[in-house]
């Protein structure tokens, strides 16, 4: 990369990046090789930035009116969506954006699933993702539960109930969380100091997740090295940074949709109640991005193998990067496991339908079969696959298959969207 | 290299320091770790005295101790002989309502199902006792789980007659 050769025109810049060469690094980030073909799938990344910084902000404005006390907070709350000037905007856009952000995040996801951009050079990049997925989960969690309406608080017993499921020290694990005998105050203004914490640590791993990217740089839609700079790529400013805007703006009218003329159709009602520690609501059910994790949990008999199932869940994504043995990273050119991944995404789209009805039944019989069917894609199908599966032959360049050469132009053309 | 065996007095050195390093790292961290547990002031509530003089047989009122529910039901005569004459091989969890209840017309027990901590509701379920709405398990007039996934009966806490009136819960 010519950047690190990069000599800032003006004496003063000169004097500043001899001493801290952030100049050389925003030279970087301008002149970053991107590959030409990346689709509108690789825009996400842009769009979860947008959507951090948005609920850090947001989440400062409401912590100046927002009072952490179990007999304040829910007025507080009202106060905010009442009394404050454009406290409704600010509450809604924080509580609308925590869905954005997860909807945004399961995009990335599970583009990364289909382009197989988490093999090899890039495990990195993936692990540091998935530690930044459990924190969103776990900010998201608490955050959820300072309002203190009904479904805050016992959502917050439920979840931290599952740790009474360890054997041994669940009951001092689960007092020790919440500081009491019960979700009580303690909780409420611990969960409040961690929500406010947590947003920050995943803005330091996105900053690595980032750092980890630039070093083998994008993967594409065809999953090929790339020889950097060269005609297969162009610079991320202004080619990339323009294409992201744009997606940016698409994804902000869906925002918008959602602050604006239905604020609370992801939220649950339940949860204007003020929490009663005597009385459960009829259905406990958590947000919808926790969904699937959800019927994992219930869908397995046992309370502590319910538990590990659930955790399983998530780890398991963690260790992808070894379990699925192909060499070839884009489904592009895998027929067979493109098939699959269909199925995974339909098998997860289930799981989380099948999170938001009541645990019995014919659900349960659903759930029980699409959480083996998760485990068996991950720990069966996908180690076999790789070994098995006969792929279709790869271009040796992005551009060789229009600009002549010997691989088959008709088989990439369909990846130039 | 016959040092391999022999462990110089820099690697002692080494070892101590980092051992007392770790001592000291821990004595430090302790606190805050600790700092979570319930605090003084949780703990200094205890115990709840309540005042069961104006409860009825059949009826049962739920009181706050330690921020947990607590149900104390005054039970009816069909009640008791229904939860005396369950067979113990039936129960999941097995105990004897005598041990549950030492004085059988009044049940105390924490009013928190074993699954995930919702709050059962009382007079329903398919045993006459309560019924947990968020997971579907079902307790008998004895609270003990005969139906659903919580794993073991509601709990008794400990608790005594101050006087004929008067329960002290903890």
């Amino acid at each position: 990369m010519s950047d690190h050769n990069y000599v800032p025109s003006s004496k003063l810049g000169k004097w500043f990046n001899d001493r801290l060469p952030l100049l050389t690094l925003s030279a970087h980030l301008k002149e970053y090789p991107t590959p030409k073909n990346l689709n509108y799938w690789w825009t996400f990344g842009g769009i979860l930035t947008f959507c951090l910084i948005t609920q850090i902000i947001t989440g400062i404005v409401l912590g100046m009116h927002y009072v952490a006390h179990a007999d304040l907070a829910f007025d507080s709350v009202e106060h905010i969506m009442r009394d404050v000037n454009y406290g409704w905007l600010i509450r809604y856009v924080h509580a609308n954006g925590a869905s954005m952000f997860f909807l945004a995040v399961y995009i990335h996801i599970f583009r990364s699933l289909y382009y197989g951009s988490y093999k090899s050079p890039r495990e990195v990049i993936w692990i540091i993702g998935m530690i930044i997925y459990l924190l969103m989960m776990m900010t998201a969690f608490m955050g959820y539960v300072l309002p203190w309406g009904q479904m805050s608080f016992w959502g917050a017993t439920v979840i931290t109930n599952l740790f009474s499921a360890i054997p041994l020290f669940g009951e001092s694990i689960t007092n020790w969380l919440w500081g009491g005998y019960a979700v009580d105050n303690p909780t409420l203004t611990r969960f409040f100091s961690l929500h406010y914490l947590l947003p920050f640590l995943i803005l330091g791993l996105v900053i690595l997740h980032i750092w980890a990217l630039h070093v083998p740089g994008n993967n594409n839609p065809i999953g090929i090295d790339l020889k950097k700079p060269s005609k297969d790529t162009v610079p991320f400013h202004p080619y990339i940074v323009i294409k992201d805007l744009f997606a940016l703006l698409l994804f902000l009218i869906v925002f918008a949709f959602f602050v604006f003329y239905s604020p609370n159709i992801l939220g649950h009602s339940d949860n204007y109640i003020e929490a009663n520690p005597l009385v459960t609501p009829a259905h406990i059910v958590p947000e919808w991005y926790l969904l699937p994790f959800y019927a994992i949990l219930r869908s397995v008999p046992d309370k502590l193998l319910g538990v590990v199932a659930m955790f399983a869940s998530i780890f398991i994504l963690v260790i992808l990067p070894w379990l699925d043995t192909s060499k070839i990273r884009s489904a592009v050119f895998r027929p067979l496991y493109k098939q699959f991944y269909w199925i995974l995404v339909i098998d997860v789209l289930i799981l989380g339908y099948m999170g938001a009805m009541p645990a019995e039944g014919i659900y349960l019989l659903i759930a029980r079969v699409a959480t083996g069917y998760y485990f068996v894609h991950f720990l069966i199908i996908l180690p076999i696959l790789g070994n098995k599966e006969k792929t279709l032959p790869v271009p040796m360049s992005i551009t060789e298959p229009i600009l002549g050469g010997s691989a088959k132009p008709e088989m990439v053309k369909k990846n130039f969207n | 290299m016959s040092d391999q065996k022999k462990p110089k007095r820099r690697d002692f050195l080494f070892t101590a320091s980092y051992a007392l390093g770790a001592v000291g790292v821990g004595a430090a961290v302790w606190p805050l770790v600790d700092q979570m547990n319930p605090d003084r002031s949780v703990k200094a509530l205890a115990s709840t005295e309540v005042d069961v003089s104006s409860l009825e047989p059949g009826k049962s009122i739920t009181v706050l101790w330690r921020g947990k529910p607590v149900f104390i039901k005054r039970r009816t005569q069909e009640e008791i002989s229904e939860a005396r004459a369950v067979d113990l091989k039936e129960l999941k969890h097995p105990e004897k309502d005598e041990d549950r209840a030492k004085n059988p017309e009044w049940l105390v027990m924490l009013g928190i199902c074993t699954h995930l901590g919702c709050v059962p509701l009382g007079d329903k379920g398919e045993y006459n006792g309560w019924f947990c709405p968020c997971h579907g398990s079902h307790y008998d007039t004895s609270g003990r789980i005969r139906k659903g996934p919580a794993p073991t009966n509601m709990e008794i806490p400990k608790y005594e007659f101050v006087n004929s009136n008067t329960i002290k819960i903890g």
